[in-house]
């Protein structure tokens, strides 16, 4: 008895350090490459010539982020990331505030104002989300480009174009013509768990479209934004495909468009501890928002796999 | 549906006594008003762009968009190609690299995402701090992700030159080199950015099993092998097609990761059928063909989508 209780004892701490071995295996697997690139933006590049890879900076300098930052090469123009940082940001900010607060409008009419053909409507809107945007590439690229003739001559009228044309305004416009369908489905399928009966006994009351939103659906939504926020922010700041597509050159590039510039511009040697530094400074708004509101990213994750 | 009879109703009441005033009837229009700059947004720029898209497959477009229709040219040099193994042309390295990368890319995924899932759910301490360890490459960019991979699959400076600075001189890895390998380090790259977000669709189903169902499958005497093959791994199978479904439509879409990971191989021989629309399209000036590729894409994660999207919805409508 005691032998058999003992050897099950054995069996089971044998397989307790198994499965932390197994987890810290792939532990060190998901953090290698960030660690890597985190100790070479740090080292000078004499030290990743001659050193380990893994190996801690033995004369750590910050250099290489000051020249990622300010100096390094972006095919010819030798300005630094800043300024495509600034690009990205302001892009985003005005993709993601109005693709959201359409999302929530959209999502409020598809659940508590229903009418004949909200499911095709939200069915349609839905299968938007999930094209190749290949599909709709070429197009896009073609009415960009008159609505850019038309800035031209409108600056040539009236001396200003109105931001028609504008690289930046265009990737917003399609950031949050693309966007739209997620933002919908996530308010949708919030709000369809939201008690109709509230939004019913406001009506009564006589509380019109606008005030229910505002003084009923709005300050219960606090989470479904943050989820949609945060969700919007990290696909519109990651986005390369649109931004190659219509800001692909010059600068008016997103960040990471400039990213990949910088690592494949070849002028004299690459160095490597700039390129590190730069992809890690286009990582760290998206790593920052996931490290303070993991909970949500994930949850917006599983909201835009898992739906219904 | 009782909803809209709600203010339908009030409407009625209040055309009883008197007609319905213009700013009465706007308020009804309301929710239709607000909704349709979305809609008419999504049917022309999704639906209204891709009918164009099509229209373009069936031109002689080159450099700039030709709109007399010349028939399916485009895509019988693309079916023409898709036989062309010697020496391969671009679009055949592009499907075969997508039906290795699709296959080994889904398969790895699912397959670490649930041992993942698994393993972090043997009542683990600290599963606080490595969940979010395995999940975090989801919020980097592929951009990110392909650079941070080039540099540590690069034979000069990364593994390689690791192993054999701690001894391991024969070690030899050049895949990212290799012309003939290079689609599997693509692959590598994206199992690790997305393997950890399986992973947590896989733990939030086995959260959802029923620990009633367990005890009493373990006090029938199944092992924890068994319990896992026969009872949990079976009743993950909607968990199972939701990643499929994901991973799959990734899978189409990848594009951004070729890039900045192989800038698209030797010879565009890391190529995807996304590199190889965009390629086309505006660099090698061959719209139509571009076009029709675009086209066979949508096709096929349609024919994934469209039926999963189908029944998730009727579904729920009962």
């Amino acid at each position: 008895m005691s032998t058999a209780s003992s050897s099950a004892e054995g069996r089971s701490t044998l397989d307790r350090v198994v499965i932390y071995g197994l987890l810290g295996l792939f532990a060190a697997f998901y953090l290698i490459p960030l660690f890597v690139m985190l100790v070479t933006s740090f080292k000078p590049m004499d030290e990743i010539q001659s050193g380990n890879m893994l190996a801690l900076p033995r004369d750590p300098t910050i250099e290489p982020w000051m020249k990622a930052w300010g100096e390094a090469c972006v095919g010819l123009t030798c300005a630094g990331i800043k300024g495509y940082f600034w690009n990205s940001t302001k892009m985003v900010v005005p993709a993601v505030a109005i693709s959201t607060v359409l999302g929530a409008l959209n999502g409020y009419v598809l659940t508590k104002w229903r009418f004949r053909g909200h499911k095709v409507v939200f069915g349609l809107m839905l299968f938007a989300c999930f094209i190749p945007f290949q599909a709709v590439l070429l197009p896009m690229a073609t009415i960009l480009g008159s609505l850019g003739r038309f800035g031209n001559d409108l600056q040539d009228l009236i001396g200003t174009s109105l931001g028609f044309g504008n690289p930046t305004v265009n990737l917003v416009i399609v950031h949050v013509v693309y966007g739209l369908g997620f933002t919908t489905l996530f308010f949708r399928n919030y709000y369809e768990a939201f008690p109709t009966e509230l939004v019913k006994a406001a009506q009564v009351d006589g509380a019109s479209f606008f005030q229910i939103f505002w003084r009923i659906m709005l300050p219960n939504s606090a989470p479904i934004f943050v989820v949609t926020v945060i969700y919007q922010f990290t696909n519109i700041w990651n986005d390369f495909l649109f931004a190659s597509a219509y800001a692909g050159s010059g600068d008016v590039m997103p960040m990471t468009v400039a990213l990949n510039n910088v690592v494949n511009t070849s002028t004299g040697v690459v160095e490597y501890n700039v390129n590190m530094a730069a992809a890690i400074i286009a990582a760290l708004p998206t790593l920052f928002v996931y490290v303070v509101a993991g909970r949500y990213f994930v949850r917006g994750l599983m909201a835009g796999a898992v739906k219904g | 549906m009782t909803i809209t009879t709600l203010p339908d109703r009030v409407a009625a009441q209040a055309g009883a006594t008197r007609p319905v005033s213009l700013r009465e009837r706007l308020q009804d229009l309301l929710p239709k008003i607000v909704l349709a700059p979305s809609f008419v947004a999504v049917i022309v720029f999704v639906y209204g762009f891709i009918l164009w898209t099509v229209y373009l497959s069936f031109t002689n477009s080159k450099t700039f968009p030709n709109y007399n229709l010349t028939g399916t040219r485009a895509y019988e040099r693309l079916w023409g190609w898709t036989f062309e193994s010697d020496p391969p042309s671009s679009w055949y390295t592009s499907i075969t690299n997508l039906g290795t990368f699709g296959v080994l890319y889904i398969g790895l995924c699912m397959a670490l995402g649930l041992l993942l899932a698994i393993l972090l759910d043997q009542k683990i301490r600290g599963e606080g701090i490595l969940r979010p360890i395995y999940l975090y490459p989801m919020a980097l960019s592929f951009i990110v992700t392909g650079v941070a991979w080039k540099w540590f699959l690069d034979p000069g400076l990364g593994l390689e030159k690791t192993l054999h600075a701690w001894g391991w001189e024969s070690f030899h890895f050049d895949w990212i080199k290799n012309k003939d390998r290079v689609i599997y380090t693509v692959v590598i790259a994206g199992v690790w950015q997305a393997s950890g977000f399986v992973m947590a669709m896989f733990l939030a189903g086995l959260r959802g099993i029923d620990s009633e169902i367990m005890k009493a499958a373990q006090i029938d005497g199944a092992t924890t092998v068994q319990l896992y093959r026969r009872i949990v791994i079976p009743m993950l199978r909607p968990i199972f097609l939701s990643a499929f479904i994901v991973l799959a439509h990734m899978a189409i879409k990848s594009y951004d990761l070729v890039v900045a990971l192989t800038s698209g191989g030797p010879g565009g021989s890391a190529w995807l059928p996304s590199n190889f629309m965009y390629e086309y399209t505006f660099k090698r000036n061959e719209m139509a063909v571009g076009s029709a590729s675009a086209v066979i894409m949508l096709m096929t994660i349609s024919a994934i989508i469209v039926p999963y999207l189908y029944s998730e919805l009727r579904e729920k409508g009962r």
